[in-house]
C-alpha cells in the first residue's frame, strides 16, 4: 500500500508562544498554586530588595572626606573612595603608581586582544603574552633595571597583590599541572610513582599550612643567604598546590577521551608528544574547561589566605583599613566592596568559560 | 563483478612485505595468539575470519604494535618490530591502518586529519600535504566535504576519510580492522568499493572482515583464525567451496546460512 508518492513540501514548525504576555500567563499564572508562589516571590523580592537598594545607593553617601561626611542610614562609600589607593596599590609609593597602571593597561590590552575573536596575530600574542609581558611587568613593579627605583615586594598589597598572585599561579599551574597528570598515567614506574606522589602530599595539606610553611618553617631550614623573598616563597607554594590540583582535572580530562584517539594517533606515527599535543591535549582540555576554570576561581579567592603570612592582599588591605579608629564601624562597606571586585572577576572567567566551550565545540564527539 | 576486479588486481612480486613468525601473545595468562605465521608479499590481499575472540584484530594490531607480540619474529618492510622506538616509528610509517569504529579527530577539520600526520611525521610542507589530502579526498569522492567535521559526516563518509588519512602518509601496507563492522547497511557498499579500488591500485592489504563477498572477490588468500591460531589458509576459491577443517566447514555454515 502506498500512502503517499509525492514528496510532502517542509512546513515552518508550529509557534509556541504568543508573546511575553502569553508567556507570563502560563508560566506564571497558570494555576491558583502558581499565582500564590508568584504574588508570595514578588513580595520577597520586595522585602528583600527594596532595603537593600534604599541602603546602597538612595541613602548612601558618595561625596566628602572623613566619616562625619556619611548619613545615619545608608552607606557610607567614602571609606571605599578615600582608601581606594590603599585598596588598589597597597602600600606602593604614590609617586610609582604609574608603573602599575602601565601594567594593568597592557594587562587590560593584552587580554582583550585574546579574547576577541578576530585578532590577528593571535599566535605572537600569547607568545608575547607568556614571555615578555612578565618580564616588563616585573621590572615595571619591582623595579631595578632602566633607572626605575626598586619597590620591596612588602610594599605591594591590595588588588594589585591579589592579581599577582592569582594570574601567576594560574599561568604557572596549568602546565605544571598538565605535565603532573600525563606522569600518573605515565607507564614508566618511577615517573608515575613521583608525580602520584606530589600530587597526593599536595593536595593532602590546606592551603594555609602551605603558605605557613613556605613563610615560617622555610627560613629556619635553609641558610640565610639562599633565603629569597617572601612573596616569592608564597608564589611557588600556591603554584605547587594548585598544580596538584589541576593535575587531576586535567587526568580526569584525559580519561574521557576514548583509546582509539591515541590508537589512531599511533597507527599514524605520532610521536608521545606529538600524540599528546596535537590530538589528545586539544580535545581533553576543552571537556575540561568547566573543571579547569572552576580550580582557577577557587585559586582567585583563596589568595586572600596570603593574609597569615603578612602580604596584604585586597580583603586584607581593606581589614587593616577597618582597623583604624578613623573608619569604625563601616566594615560594611568593606566587605561588600572587596565581596563585589571578587565577584567581577570571578564573573569574567566564568562567562568567557562559557563562551570558549560554545566555541570550541565542534558539535560532535568521537 | 568478481572477474572484472579479479582481472583488474595487479601481479604479485616476490618482495615479502610483512613476515609473522611464531609470535605468540599473552593477556596476563589468557594465550591470545599460539604460533601465528603468516607471510604477506607485495601487493597481496589477506582477508583474516573466524569467529569473534579468534585473535583476527590481536594479529593485525600486533603488525604496527598497537599491541605487543611477546615472542616470535614480526618483519615489517624490511624493518624488525622490537622494542626499539625507532623501529616502531618507522613501521608506523609504513603502515596504514583502518578501524571499526574510524577513530578520526573530532577537533580536526577532514583535510586537517588527512594533513596532520605527513607534515608533522613526515616534515612534509602544509601546501604540499593539502594537495595530496584533496587528491586522495577525491579518490575516496568527498572532496567536497573537506572542511567539514567528522561529526558532520555520515558513518560511511566518515569510514572513507579515514582511508583517505591513511593513504596520505603513503603506506606501503594498510591493515583492516573491520572497517565495515560499525557502518549502516547501505553504507557498506561505498567503504568496499574504496577497498576494492585500493586493492587494484595494487596495494598490500591485510583486512580483518565479516564480509565474504569482498574475500571472494578481492583476497589472493583467506586466513581462518580461532581460538588464537590459525586453522586454514587458502585462496578463496579453494576457502568457501572446499574447506578443510571441520571447524572451517562450521564457520562457513554458519555465517553463509543467512
Amino acid at each position: 500500500m502506498i500512502q503517499s508518492d509525492k514528496k510532502l513540501p517542509d512546513l515552518p514548525p508550529p509557534r509556541r508562544s504568543d508573546g511575553a504576555f502569553g508567556w507570563i500567563r502560563a508560566n506564571l499564572f497558570s494555576s491558583v498554586t502558581n499565582t500564590l508562589l508568584t504574588l508570595l516571590a514578588v513580595y520577597l523580592l520586595y522585602i528583600g530588595l527594596v532595603p537593600l537598594i534604599q541602603w546602597a545607593f538612595i541613602d548612601a553617601s558618595w561625596v566628602g572626606e572623613t566619616r562625619d561626611d556619611c548619613a545615619v542610614g545608608g552607606a557610607c562609600w567614602v571609606f571605599i573612595k578615600t582608601r581606594l589607593n590603599q585598596f588598589v596599590y597597597g602600600f606602593y609609593p604614590e609617586e610609582l603608581y604609574w608603573r602599575v597602571n602601565w601594567v594593568f593597561i597592557l594587562f587590560g590590552v593584552l587580554i582583550t586582544l585574546l579574547i576577541a575573536e578576530k585578532t590577528p596575530y593571535k599566535k605572537w600574542i600569547v607568545i608575547f603574552t607568556l614571555t615578555v609581558f612578565p618580564i616588563i611587568t616585573f621590572y615595571l613593579v619591582y623595579g631595578g633595571a632602566f633607572g626605575l627605583e626598586v619597590v620591596e615586594t612588602h610594599k605591594w598589597g591590595g588588588l594589585m597583590l591579589t592579581l599577582i598572585l592569582a594570574v601567576v599561579g594560574i599561568v604557572a599551574a596549568l602546565p605544571f599541572g598538565i605535565l603532573l597528570a600525563l606522569g600518573r598515567r605515565s607507564t614508566m614506574p618511577v615517573i608515575k610513582t613521583f608525580c602520584t606522589l606530589f600530587i597526593e602530599i599536595w593536595r593532602g595539606v590546606p592551603l594555609i599550612t602551605v603558605l605557613f610553611m613556605a613563610s615560617v618553617m622555610l627560613p629556619l631550614f635553609i641558610p640565610e643567604e639562599i633565603v629569597f623573598d617572601k612573596l616569592v616563597r608564597a608564589l611557588i607554594g600556591i603554584v605547587m598546590f594548585q598544580s596538584a590540583y589541576m593535575a587531576e582535572v586535567v587526568r580526569g580530562g584525559l580519561q574521557a577521551i576514548p583509546k582509539g584517539q591515541y590508537e589512531a594517533a599511533s597507527a599514524l606515527g605520532l610521536s608521545y608528544w606529538k600524540m599528546m599535543g596535537l590530538i589528545i591535549l586539544p580535545q581533553a582540555l576543552k571537556l575540561m574547561i568547566p573543571g579547569i576554570v572552576n580550580t582557577f576561581i577557587a585559586l582567585f579567592k583563596d589568595t586572600s589566605l596570603v593574609l597569615v603570612i603578612g602580604l596584604l592582599d585586597l580583603l586584607a588591605i581593606v581589614q587593616a583599613g577597618l582597623a583604624d579608629a578613623k573608619w569604625a564601624g563601616y566594615s560594611v562597606e568593606g566587605y561588600v566592596f572587596v565581596g563585589l571586585v571578587f565577584w567581577v572577576f570571578c564573573f569574567g572567567m566564568s562567562r568567557y568559560s562559557q563562551a570558549l566551550e560554545k566555541k570550541l565545540d565542534t558539535g560532535h564527539k568521537s | 563483478m568478481s572477474n572484472e576486479v579479479q582481472q583488474n588486481l595487479m601481479a604479485i612480486s616476490d618482495e615479502i612485505m610483512v613476515e609473522m613468525r611464531s609470535v605468540n601473545k599473552w593477556y596476563g595468562e589468557f594465550h591470545v595468539l599460539k604460533d601465528i605465521n603468516i607471510t604477506v608479499r607485495r601487493g597481496e590481499r589477506i582477508v583474516l575470519c573466524g569467529p569473534s575472540g579468534s585473535g583476527k584484530s590481536t594479529t593485525i594490531r600486533c603488525i604496527n604494535r598497537l599491541e605487543e607480540h611477546q615472542t616470535g619474529d614480526i618483519i615489517v618492510a624490511g624493518t624488525p618490530l622490537t622494542n626499539d622506538l625507532k623501529n616502531i616509528e618507522v613501521i608506523r610509517r609504513e603502515v596504514g591502518m583502518v578501524f571499526q569504529h574510524f577513530n578520526l579527530f573530532p577537533h580536526l577539520t577532514v583535510l586537517e586529519n588527512c594533513c596532520l600526520a605527513p607534515v608533522w611525521v613526515r616534515k612534509m610542507p602544509k601546501k604540499e600535504a593539502e594537495e595530496i589530502a584533496m587528491n586522495y579526498l577525491k579518490r575516496v569522492k568527498i572532496p567536497d566535504q573537506a572542511l567539514k567535521y567528522p561529526g558532520q559526516l555520515s558513518g560511511g563518509q566518515q569510514q572513507r576519510v579515514a582511508i583517505a588519512r591513511s593513504l596520505c602518509m603513503n603506506p606501503e601496507v594498510m591493515l583492516f580492522d573491520e572497517p565495515t563492522s560499525a557502518l549502516d547497511p547501505e553504507m557498506i557498499k561505498e567503504v568496499l568499493d574504496t577497498m576494492i579500488e585500493l586493492a587494484e591500485d595494487g596495494m598490500t592489504m591485510l583486512c580483518v572482515t565479516h564480509e565474504m563477498g569482498f574475500a571472494k572477490t578481492v583476497a589472493n588468500r583467506v586466513v581462518f583464525m580461532d581460538g588464537g591460531q590459525i586453522i586454514e589458509e587458502n585462496c578463496p576459491h579453494e576457502f568457501f567451496n572446499n574447506p578443510q577443517s571441520e571447524r572451517t566447514q562450521l564457520f562457513l555454515s554458519q555465517i553463509l546460512q543467512h
